[in-house]
């Protein structure tokens, strides 16, 4: 009696867990649906109603012959990859160095570090309005100093085109720089130590050690790095626009800047087409680097 | 000797940094407590050492500088609020996504990434005309709406990679006691989650706060604009006050560095946790 009792409740506990497990599985893809809701919400609203949007008003042809024929853009188009091309990869250049500088622990080294990531955390526009003063050509501080240091006139930063697109690239490198260098930090940090004293223990050189050691451990990273960046730089509007303008005569726009000129002198079409140029740049980036921040975080999980 | 050599050597290397780092931060600073005549003098260092212009801007005493603290004011309000539901936004899809496991999940995330990845420049063109279709341009609340869009794929992003490393067993454990999903996400998951949502938070409240190119497109009245916008006005002239530029500068730019610092080991991990597996 006794016993059957105790299978009875266990049958109708096996029952229960079963129902509440039928109906768990339900409620729980229920509420996982609705937290979704808001993220979901303002994805349609301000991500893929405005890209749509974008891409209906660029669907005419007309208004990328009219782009073409903006003298503007074809100078546009070779300051942005040189933007990207040299701009990027020389701050890489620089982060992976200085990278291999700031990972020792030495007090003073390690305080520099500190310092060095004011750029990074200070916001842009008072840093670069700072720069474009102090490269005034009349009265700025470096054409002042090197007046009073040599008695001659500095050159003209900010109104030579060639110079003052220069000049943007250098603040851009002085943006972001330190971010870039941080992340490299990490990675080096990463590489096990005994492989460098091993390496020294048999002889090998500074170089062969970077060689052999640094430069495998680090490649995935810094080439993930660099691809992020390229693609974040396309979008640096402040760069340019806060310490040029675009200036002098249009001549160092880049397309994030002349996508905003258009958009202010009210000729949408043209800054959407304008856009629309830099997607066979900007779609593999973006394809590639999905998948592989997907695929990370996949690893991450395990 | 070789030690003293190799010392040297690194003082070469860190010397031109510490110069290229902090000669625009000194000019800004220099010429943030230098008096008016300054301003063209392209000193190192101010001729009188003075704090009239942080006075000037306190009181309001100049034409760009008007409307000063409601102008603060926006921009704390607009980066709280908009730290605020990105946190609360991304919080639910995280959670969704992570732990409840919903159907869909991955494609959401997926679209979250490639959003984070679309140069922000580009989608302010076609986000600026939307705006005006919704009715939201010159409102602070389209500015708002804005930073959450750019803030929540990161932080969606993070906190799902966050959430993946609980145990799940706490999970089970709690639905063994009959808990309702909401009663996990409010008992279980948020305590667990903390310093991963202080820096998601943070990111977020930052963005906005350092935001220049959608707050002047979307934004025109000047006790509607933020500090960030007031600051650009400022070129609007020739012969602009740039020491109270610099002072303006220099006040807003505080805040965020204070707090990049006192969170700087969060905001780096996120990226580079993933970056690095990759």
């Amino acid at each position: 009696m006794l016993m059957r009792a105790s299978t009875l409740t266990a049958r109708t506990a096996l029952d229960s867990t079963a129902a509440t497990g039928h109906k768990r599985f339900n409620s729980w893809q229920m509420w996982g649906a609705l937290l979704l809701v808001p993220y979901v919400l303002v994805f349609a609203v301000f991500v893929i109603y405005p890209v749509v949007y974008g891409l209906w008003v660029a669907r005419n042809p007309e208004s990328y012959a009219r782009l073409f024929q903006d003298p503007v853009f074809p100078r546009t188009v070779v300051n942005t990859l040189i933007f990207l091309l040299v701009g990027v990869n020389l701050k890489f250049l620089i982060a992976l160095g200085l990278s291999g500088f700031f990972v020792q622990q030495k007090r003073w080294i390690q305080a520099l570090l500190l310092l060095f990531l004011l750029p990074w955390a200070i916001p842009s526009i008072p840093t670069i309005l700072s720069f474009r003063f102090m490269l005034n050509p009349e009265w700025g501080l470096i054409n002042n100093t090197i007046f009073r240091l040599f008695g001659i006139d500095g050159p003209g930063w900010l109104t030579e085109p060639t110079l003052a697109f220069a000049s943007s690239v250098l603040v851009h490198i002085w943006k972001s720089l330190p971010f870039w260098t941080l992340i490299l930090i990490t990675g080096r940090l990463a590489i096990p130590t005994e492989l460098y004293e091993a390496a020294s223990v048999d002889g090998a050189s500074r170089w062969q050690q970077f060689r052999f050691i640094t430069w495998p451990a680090l490649a995935t990273l810094y080439l993930t790095s660099t691809m992020l960046s390229m693609v974040w730089t396309l979008g640096d509007f402040n760069s340019v626009y806060l310490l040029t303008g675009g200036g002098p005569g249009d001549q160092t726009h880049v397309l994030a800047t002349l996508g905003i000129r258009y958009l202010r002198i009210d000729q949408l079409d043209l800054a959407m087409a304008s856009i629309v140029m830099a997607m066979p740049l900007v779609l593999p980036l973006v394809i590639f680097m999905v998948r592989r921040l997907a695929a990370g975080e996949a690893k991450l999980a395990h | 000797m070789r030690k003293y050599l190799n010392e040297a050597r690194l003082f070469l290397i860190g010397l031109p940094v510490f110069l290229w780092t902090l000669i625009p931060i000194w000019h800004l600073t220099v010429l943030s407590f230098s008096p008016k005549d300054d301003v063209t003098a392209g000193t190192w260092l101010p001729s009188q050492f003075t704090v009239q212009n942080f006075e000037i801007i306190a009181g309001q005493k100049h034409y760009y500088l008007n409307h000063f603290w409601q102008q603060f004011g926006n921009s704390l309000f607009i980066a709280v609020v908009a730290g605020l539901l990105t946190l609360l936004i991304a919080t639910f899809a995280a959670f969704s996504i992570s732990r409840l496991k919903t159907r869909g999940g991955s494609v959401v995330m997926n679209f979250a990434l490639a959003t984070y990845l679309i140069p922000a420049a580009f989608l302010a063109v076609p986000m600026y005309k939307v705006m005006g279709q919704y009715g939201l341009l010159n409102l602070q609340w389209s500015l708002i709406l804005a930073m959450v869009t750019l803030a929540s794929p990161y932080a969606i992003w993070v906190l799902k990679q966050a959430s993946d490393k609980l145990p799940y067993e706490l999970d089970e454990a709690a639905i063994m006691d009959g808990a309702t999903p909401l009663q996990i996400l409010r008992l279980v998951y948020l305590p667990l989650m903390k310093p991963s949502l202080v820096a998601i938070g943070t990111y977020a409240l930052l963005l906005a706060w350092n935001e220049y190119l959608y707050a002047f497109l979307l934004l025109s009245k000047d006790s509607d604009v933020t500090l960030a916008v007031a600051l650009g006005h400022f070129l609007s002239a020739d012969d602009s006050p740039w020491n109270l530029l610099m002072a303006t500068g220099l006040v807003y730019a505080l805040p965020p560095a204070a707090i990049y610092y006192a969170f700087r080991k969060y905001m780096v991990g996120g990226l580079t946790a993933g970056a690095t597996k990759g």
